[in-house]
């Protein structure tokens, strides 16, 4: 009995601390994941010059000019030390900074504001975790000076931002829900994927349809009738968010950060929800747009048969989870084209990931072929197999090319 | 000043096909890992694109992808009776520089040597009896079946297409009937054929002989290695030998393995990096780390617990010579094993021209072809020949390069307007036999320190002295008459035979198969290394590569190295690291 009630005493004394402590690693742990699922470091960690993790310095370029992140560690001076969770609550939820000043909504607030209180709370709870780094204070941002006002933003809200947390559609699935506050809330896909009008706030009406953001065309991700990736099934939408390739396509530039420094850590419960929820997002039925003339497209087919077949094939049905598919390609029938035309002139890399090692390569032309020619094989491959874009100009390759070569 | 450098547990002395095998196994053991290579980075998006990868003046003509011959080259000569020269340009081999190695450049022709060629000594003469007295040919003190699941690991690796004839002692229909055993068949189908490839197919059948599908590191199809690491099937571009592949198709370290070992915090490459000489302990018993010198002209001491040289085989014995590990060989004497046993490979070959059927070699592989074995090794009997080992005969179509690849018939002139008329009606209408022979030791044929030549840093350049033997002419007169009548009965219009150039030349092109000179054997008096390519003389210093061939069979060698490096591995991470020392007591 001595042995037991000494048992007892003991269990008496750590049980509450053992627990504790375990409430804390969980939330820890929590915190984490979503810190990921937001892909909080793809903005806040300065990963081109092998910054310190969420030590800020990344300048994001935006249409009203460069944004440089701040440090979101856990540092008095530089940092959010002095922060309380309420004031990472109203900066997330709000888009309110501790000094009562706005944000700029480069931070997706917009979005971030969808995630529930306990999830805004976990993030700060891990945040608290990181090493704490004394950064550089970040400069005002280099914007126009009607920009620079923090006050304009509250105007840009009062447009712009709807404040609230995702409530869940009671006539959906718990998985459609569950993927549609990822897509909505931590993921902020609308971020590059939805089109903003001029002032860079979302268009209600181009909820995913594809968007622009540094001189980057987000393709369409509705997975519904007559979405941009209509034509991928759940599993192929779960594979290219963890393996940054699919049948269809693979991840480069920006989306290629994404999967690597965030999708492909969600679990694939989590990557079956958003599958689920994209694919629900029907699109209007488009008109087939008139394709190009014949000369120029029989100049593309011959540019695309001498320089791109090799990899692609002759009938754009590429290799499987390498090198693009292009019969059928949501971003060759996007109506904006620059995306296309800027991996042909710049190349790009898909990032490798744990499934995927290999940083495949597409590579640049910009110097091998001329505006022309790029133009007549873009407007070949929008109009070529069951591809569906209108021609693209001479005009809007040079464009792209002066902006990003010059 | 030479600075010192943090220790590793094991630098790697060159960065190819040998070290990147060698660092993923190692660093997979928990060893720290440094790789040391001369040349500079290089990867498929940033120095062979598909948009210039196919620049045939840039990496044929002017040998991007080779060693500078101003920087570092050999010296010649044919035999010990004259005076050798300096390698200027290089010709009859290529040997190459920066990361991957040769591994990016090479063919792909990916052949298992047969298992009696492990035995060219003991199996040779209990089957016609003595060999040649200058004959220094011996036997590897490891056997194919020893190297099996070596050789498997590395056609998984690699992804290799190919069609096995001899499945776990099963002979397989349409395969190699002479090869040895496979625990597994081919990851990858053959590659596709074309025309002279059919030919080929029709006449050894027709002649009795049995063609198969060449192995080939160039793939059939899309695959996945046990890396995770992904290849792309090949176009039939063209551009394999001497050039990088731009479209991910050819096996190389960067392909299948490096992208996996950049990302391990046990994994260092630093470029740039020429290692001058191994240091030694002061009694001589281990290597304590390299000394090198890196692009500034600083030199370094890389203190490591293994030294592996992992160079080319010309580099890896040189090497060895300049840090004065065991003894250089002496022909007059036959004293002393750095150096001995330098063998090649015998070559010939047979054009065929067609008159009215397009072979259009423009659209080839590296490794694209069909082979017949029956006269290679020991498939046949030598009895009354003169010679041992063989070749084999294979119908490639690699290339239609214009610079390299202009077959013109018989009495052609070799300028003018009647060339060029000639090299126009053939060029599509042409496709030549290779004749790959054995090359057997012998004691006149060897490498060591020339005594006049030095290169930059004022070391001796290695001298090389050679020249095809009586073996090697035998074995070329009586195997390529076959290769001419399997020509004749491809079908086309007239052959032209290629004899093998005796005495061998050091200008013209033949291969890229230098073989012995850190060769393994069964003591230290009779090799420089052990049967785990372990020196015999400091127990901590490997040597990788195909120095290690006592002498050279019909065969290309990169899988045999590979599977030779794979076996040495798994010694060091299964025996020497929990005792390390001689794993072979002399």
């Amino acid at each position: 009995m001595r042995s037991l009630t000494l048992t007892a005493a003991v269990f008496g004394l750590l049980a509450p601390v053992a627990v504790a402590q375990e409430l804390v690693l969980s939330q820890i742990e929590r915190g984490r994941y979503l810190t990921t699922a937001a892909n909080c470091a793809g903005c806040h960690t300065d990963h081109a010059n092998d910054g310190p993790p969420f030590g800020g310095g990344y300048a994001l370029e935006t249409p009203f000019g460069a944004i440089v992140s701040p440090n979101i560690t856990f540092d008095h001076a530089t940092g959010i030390g002095s922060w309380s969770p309420d004031d990472f609550w109203a900066a997330l939820h709000e888009g309110v900074r501790k000094d009562g000043a706005q944000l700029y909504p480069a931070m997706p607030y917009p979005y971030f504001t969808r995630m529930p209180r306990e999830d805004v709370d976990a993030i700060y709870d891990y945040l608290s975790t990181i090493e704490p780094v004394t950064a550089e204070i970040v400069p005002e941002a280099d914007l126009p000076a009607v920009l620079r006002i923090r006050a304009a933003v509250r105007g840009w809200n009062l447009l712009h931002f709807d404040q609230g947390v995702f409530t869940p559609d009671p006539d959906r699935s718990p998985e459609w829900n569950r993927g549609a506050y990822l897509v909505q809330g931590p993921l902020h896909c609308g971020g590059c994927h939805t089109g903003k009008n001029l002032l860079g706030g979302d268009q209600a009406n181009e909820y995913l349809r594809g968007g622009m953001l540094e001189n980057w065309h987000a393709p369409s991700i509705r997975g519904g009738a007559n979405g941009g990736i209509a034509h991928w099934s759940a599993g192929e939408i779960v594979t290219f968010l963890k393996a940054g390739r699919n049948r269809h396509t693979g991840a480069m530039s920006r989306m290629g950060e994404v999967v690597a420094l965030s999708t492909q850590h969600l679990t694939d419960d989590d990557l079956v929800a958003i599958a689920t929820y994209l694919l629900s997002l029907d699109d209007e039925e488009r008109a087939p747009a008139e394709g190009a003339s014949e000369p120029r497209t029989a100049a593309g087919a011959a540019i695309y048969f001498d320089n791109c077949a090799a990899c692609h094939k002759t009938d754009g049905s590429g290799v499987p989870h390498m090198f693009a598919v292009l019969d059928g390609s949501n971003k060759l029938n996007a109506d904006d084209p620059t995306t296309v035309i800027r991996i042909i002139l710049e190349g790009a890399q898909a990032r490798p990931t744990a499934a995927r090692p290999t940083p495949f390569s597409m590579p640049a032309y910009h110097w091998k072929l001329d505006d022309d020619e790029i133009a007549d094989l873009v407007s070949y491959l929008r109009s070529a197999w069951s591809n569906r874009a209108g021609p693209v100009s001479s005009a809007d390759v040079a464009d792209l090319r002066e902006l990003l070569l010059k | 000043m030479t600075t010192r450098m943090p220790a590793v547990d094991v630098v790697l002395v060159g960065f190819g096909w040998t070290a990147a095998i060698l660092a993923q196994e190692l660093t997979e053991a928990g060893l720290e890992v440094l790789a040391l290579e001369r040349g500079g980075w290089r990867d498929t998006p940033t120095h062979f694109p598909p948009t210039f990868a196919p620049d045939e003046l840039r990496y044929y003509w002017r040998h991007e992808m080779f060693q500078e011959t101003a920087l570092e080259t050999q010296t010649f000569r044919n035999n010990a009776n004259q005076t050798a020269l300096p390698i200027r340009r290089w010709g009859s081999y290529l040997p190459g520089i920066g990361v991957g190695g040769a591994g990016v450049h090479w063919n792909g022709q990916t052949f298992r040597f047969l298992p009696s060629d492990f035995l060219a000594k003991s199996h040779n003469e209990e089957r016609y009896g003595t060999l040649p007295e200058d004959m220094t040919v011996q036997d590897y003190p490891v056997t194919y079946d020893e190297l099996e699941p070596h050789f498997d690991r590395f056609d998984k690796l690699c992804g290799i297409s190919g069609r096995a004839g001899n499945l776990r002692g099963q002979t397989q229909e349409g395969g190699n009937p002479f090869e040895g055993w496979r625990s597994d068949e081919y990851p990858n189908p053959p590659m596709e054929m074309t025309f002279s490839q059919d030919r080929f197919e029709a006449s050894a059948r027709n002649m009795g002989l049995n063609p198969f599908p060449a192995p080939s590191a160039n793939l059939s199809r899309a695959y996945t290695n046990p890396l995770g690491l992904q290849l792309a099937p090949c176009s039939y571009c063209g551009f394999c030998e001497k050039f990088g592949c731009g479209n991910y198709s050819k096996s190389s370290p960067q392909t299948t393995i490096i992208p996996v070992l950049m990302k391990k915090p046990n994994f260092t490459l630093r470029t740039y990096c020429d290692v001058l000489h191994v240091d030694k302990d002061r009694d001589g018993t281990r290597a304590t780390g390299v000394t090198y010198i890196d692009v500034h002209g600083q030199l370094h001491e890389q203190p490591a617990q293994i030294v592996i040289l992992c160079g080319y085989q010309l580099s890896n014995t040189r090497l060895m010579m300049l840090s004065g590990i065991g003894e250089i060989y002496d022909p007059r004497t036959g004293e002393g094993q750095v150096g001995k046993n330098y063998a090649y490979q015998v070559m010939s070959g047979v054009d065929i021209f067609f008159e009215n059927e397009y072979t259009n070699q423009f659209a080839g592989a590296g490794a694209l072809g069909m082979v017949v074995d029956d006269y290679n090794g020991d498939n046949f009997d030598h009895s009354g020949l003169g010679f041992i080992g063989g070749a084999y005969i294979a119908s490639w179509t690699t290339n239609a390069r214009p610079i390299e690849s202009h077959a013109v018939p018989e009495g052609t002139p070799e300028w003018g307007s009647a060339w060029k008329r000639a090299v126009k009606d053939n060029f599509l209408k042409s496709n030549s036999l290779s004749v790959h022979g054995a090359s057997m030791a012998y004691r006149q044929n060897y490498l060591d320190l020339d005594p006049t030549y030095r290169d930059r840093y004022g070391r001796p350049l290695m001298r090389m002295t050679y020249d095809f033997t009586a073996n090697d002419r035998s074995l070329s007169e009586y195997i390529t008459p076959i290769a001419a009548d399997l020509a004749r009965g491809m079908g086309g219009r007239e052959i032209k035979v290629n004899n093998l150039g005796v005495p061998y030349d050091i200008k013209p092109y033949q291969t890229t198969h230098n073989t012995g000179g850190t060769i393994m054997g069964a003591t230290p008096a009779d090799s420089v290394v052990n049967r785990y390519l372990q020196s015999w003389d400091l127990h901590n210093v490997f040597v990788m590569g195909a120095g290690a061939f006592p002498q050279n069979a019909g065969y290309n060698p990169t899988s045999t190295v590979a599977a030779l490096t794979y076996w040495s591995a798994q010694a060091i991470r299964d025996q020497y690291l929990r005792d390390p020392g001689p794993l072979v007591q002399a």
